[in-house]
């Protein structure tokens, strides 16, 4: 199975890959969630949703059901 | 000498202080209203910019991109493709925010596509230094091909550089940044062969929007190879999107550096103890205490002065006219009215004073992100949690509130169960009701009784709200993604002018908006219950006079008698056999009846029809005089357990608020709902009251 946003821990940092364009509002890309970009899973809300991230400098908060259909990379970076 | 004039366009991402910059300019000097048709705000302002220049600037909705998604975000589009509007703009000014730059400057590319002369305002540069960043900027006025502004909003800074840019706007380049063909090269060849004299990114535009624009409607476009599919488009614009921030990126990797440093700030500090799984909650409680305390407590005392200077205000006037109809109208009719709504006034204020700091300050993301998914459960969205609360002060407001939720069933269900909240207007009929039926007596030594029972009231009110969210959530078969994106903005010490102009703009198209209606309203029930048909009404003197020769009361008498066979006592009449199984009489009947105008005239309505005289205590007076009437058919007190808690629970779950129904019609574009709610919140109260007398009597 693919890693997604959703897969993050608290902190973890990691380079957006892929997502199914159809089911992702635009104005999130808008604020900068596209491929290549860099993804920081800030804070998760109480019971597991949603996730508060850190996109490309955007401070957005999204649902897991969306976080889901993002694929991300573990940065390098991180993994240090 | 002749004062030129130009228009400007204000734009920019939300929480940039674009309405600070638009405050700065202009000062007091502006108005607000609605945009032909629509809901949307629209804010405009003047800004003398030299003894012989003046600017009209337009303050348009806070938008992400030219890709509309929200009314709001159309109105920007409409108004940017369109010359021939008569606001079109001479200069376009978009307002960024030194900290999210990257973001703010993709809107800024489109709008310079557009080759309209745009000014780049980057706000909030008192916080440069705090955050490490430095910016080259002749390298990015350059690259962006304009000229920038560096303004403090908060501070005043930067203001009279911006002005002097403003004056100077012929000298800024209408060359696009990014060149609009590279989304798709063959695409964009056939479009400008088709079209040689149009912008290309306008066309683009035109193609993927909602919007016509001056000598191009979308549906004329010749050649059906132009068409493409939704999914096509939506590929296109993300297209559009990565090529943009390629752009941005590379600009900013020279033109902006910051200092990593300062890494771990005020806001990481701050978002984990407001957004702390206990804590964040409790701090959200408290501050609902707070809101609720000044809405309740502190405004009485200002509302009972606004009370008590109407009523004076009515009698000085009746002393200085002389008696006719039309003083009865002034005196009976329009002056009430008009205290009706200013009486509100305080507590309207207190609640946007309390919304527009929580906005101001960035907290209100954070509850929308601690509540989202507990709302859901009820088919509700964090978001729906800003309508709920101003729900308590008056659902109109509230039901404009949940424009920005962007899951239209999440809005819906909001919309629909917001007037279940008790709303301000709830309050004097709950009070006298209480005062009536409930004993004053302390329970365990320590509630009071009376108390206890109107915050059950409210329990119920916000219970009964989530009730039927999970009902309507279960019932509607309506599918729509469950998109939710939220910003979450910087915290930010809300700024006093920004504060007061929204008080004061908010509580003014209230005052303005609610009130036209209740002020009609209490005129046609004045009418209604000053004239009646036939012979009964026009020679009360005679028969009551007749009837009861000896009576101390005969004014009074006369006056009741008179209602009794005004057009609303007969209406009144006519609904009695439908209200006795829930133990009320044809007089509570009316003052059901005209509630649906706005239950606030409940007390009024019985007060007009118990012909008391209007000195002193109102509310005593009234009250003392509805404890002593008897059901006619009963023989008991009129006002007793049975039928009070009846009446309590009727009131707190009907739909009695003609303006609620118009802003849900206007906001659902559709009478449907506004229809379900009249009939499913009023026909659950009827059976709740009825349920409630037949078992307590």
């Amino acid at each position: 199975m693919n890693l997604t946003i959703s897969n993050l821990a608290i902190g973890q940092k990691a380079i957006i890959k892929d997502f199914d364009i159809n089911n992702i509002p635009l104005k999130l890309l808008e604020m900068g969630c596209l491929p290549g970009n860099m993804v920081e899973v800030i804070q998760i809300a109480p019971f597991g949703d949603p996730l508060y991230l850190n996109i490309n400098d955007s401070h957005v908060a999204i649902r897991l059901e969306t976080a889901s259909i993002i694929e991300v990379e573990i940065s390098k970076e991180n993994q240090l | 000498m002749k004062v030129g004039n130009i228009n400007i366009a204000l734009i920019g991402n939300p929480n940039v202080g674009k309405t600070s910059v638009f405050n700065q300019l202009t000062g007091l000097n502006q108005q607000v209203g609605n945009y032909p048709g629509i809901t949307v705000e629209k804010k405009q302002g003047v800004c003398k910019l030299s003894s012989n220049l003046k600017a009209t600037i337009l303050d348009l909705p806070g938008t992400y991109s030219l890709n509309a998604s929200s009314l709001d975000e159309n109105v920007v589009i409409e108004l940017l493709l369109n010359k021939n509007d008569k606001d079109f703009p001479d200069v376009a000014i978009v307002v960024t925010e030194v900290e999210n730059l990257k973001r703010n400057l993709l809107l800024f590319t489109q709008i310079k596509d557009l080759e309209i002369p745009t000014i780049l305002v980057i706000n909030m540069s008192d916080r440069m230094s705090y955050k490490g960043i430095s910016l080259d900027i002749p390298y990015l006025e350059n690259q962006l091909k304009t000229k920038i502004a560096l303004v403090s909003s908060r501070k005043g800074e930067g203001i009279d550089n911006l002005k002097n840019l403003i004056i100077n706007y012929k000298n800024i380049t209408t060359e696009p940044c990014l060149n609009a063909s590279s989304i798709d090269v063959a695409y964009f060849n056939n479009l400008r062969r088709a079209f040689p004299n149009q912008s290309l990114y306008k066309l683009w535009l035109v193609i993927t929007q909602d919007v016509n624009f001056a000598n191009l409607n979308r549906n004329e476009l010749p050649n059906p190879s132009f068409a493409k599919s939704k999914e096509d488009l939506k590929r296109l614009q993300q297209k559009e999107t990565i090529k943009r921030y390629q752009f941005i990126n590379d600009v900013l990797k020279v033109g902006q550096k910051i200092d990593l440093a300062s890494a771990k700030d005020l806001r990481s500090k701050l978002d984990r103890i407001l957004m702390h799984k206990v804590f964040g909650y409790v701090i959200f409680f408290l501050i609902l205490m707070l809101i609720f305390q000044s809405i309740f407590d502190w405004s009485s005392l200002p509302m009972d002065f606004i009370d008590s200077s109407f009523v004076s205000l009515s009698s000085w006037t009746e002393s200085q006219l002389t008696a006719g109809v039309l003083t009865n109208l002034i005196v009976q009719g329009i002056i009430p009215g008009l205290g009706g709504i200013a009486i509100f006034i305080p507590q309207i204020a207190f609640l946007f004073l309390f919304i527009s700091i929580l906005e101001e300050s960035g907290y209100m993301s954070r509850v929308v992100f601690l509540m989202d998914k507990s709302m859901r459960k009820f088919g509700l969205s964090g978001k729906s949690v800003v309508p709920l609360i101003s729900g308590t002060a008056c659902a109109i407001p509230a039901i404009m509130a949940t424009r920005n939720i962007e899951n239209w069933k999440e809005r819906l269900i909001t919309i629909l169960v917001t007037p279940f909240t008790t709303c301000s207007a709830r309050l004097p009929v709950y009070s006298i009701i209480i005062s009536l039926v409930i004993p004053n007596t302390r329970l365990f030594g320590l509630f009071n009784l009376q108390g206890l029972t109107l915050m059950m009231l409210y329990l119920l009110g916000f219970g009964m709200a989530f009730f039927s969210a999970w009902l309507l959530n279960k019932i509607l078969k309506i599918q729509s993604k469950s998109y939710f994106v939220v910003e979450m903005p910087n915290y930010k010490l809300p700024m006093f002018k920004n504060v007061v102009i929204n008080v004061i703009e908010k509580t003014k198209s209230f005052v303005f908006g609610a009130g036209k209606m209740i002020l009609a309203l209490s005129v046609i029930l004045w009418f209604l219950a000053s004239y009646g048909p036939g012979e009964n009404f026009r020679n009360a003197r005679e028969i009551v006079s007749k009837q009861n020769p000896a009576t101390e009361h005969l004014e009074n008498e006369i006056a009741s008698y008179k209602l009794e066979n005004s057009y609303i006592g007969i209406i009144g009449k006519s609904i009695e056999p439908a209200i006795t199984p829930l133990g009320y009489d044809w007089k509570i009947g009316i003052a059901i009846v005209t509630s649906f105008a706005a239950r606030e005239v409940f007390v009024g309505t019985l007060a007009t029809i118990y012909s008391i005289e209007e000195t002193g205590d109102q509310e005593a007076t009234i009250k003392n005089k509805l404890s002593t009437e008897i059901n006619p058919i009963t023989g008991d007190k009129l006002f007793n357990l049975a039928s009070g808690v009846s009446l309590l629970l009727f009131y707190a779950f009907a739909m009695q608020c003609m303006s609620t129904l118009a802003v849900t019609k206007k906001e659902t574009n559709s009478w449907k709902w506004p229809a379900i709610q009249l009939v499913f919140m009023s026909g659950f109260a009827y059976t709740v009251a009825l349920i409630a007398y037949q078992i307590l009597k």
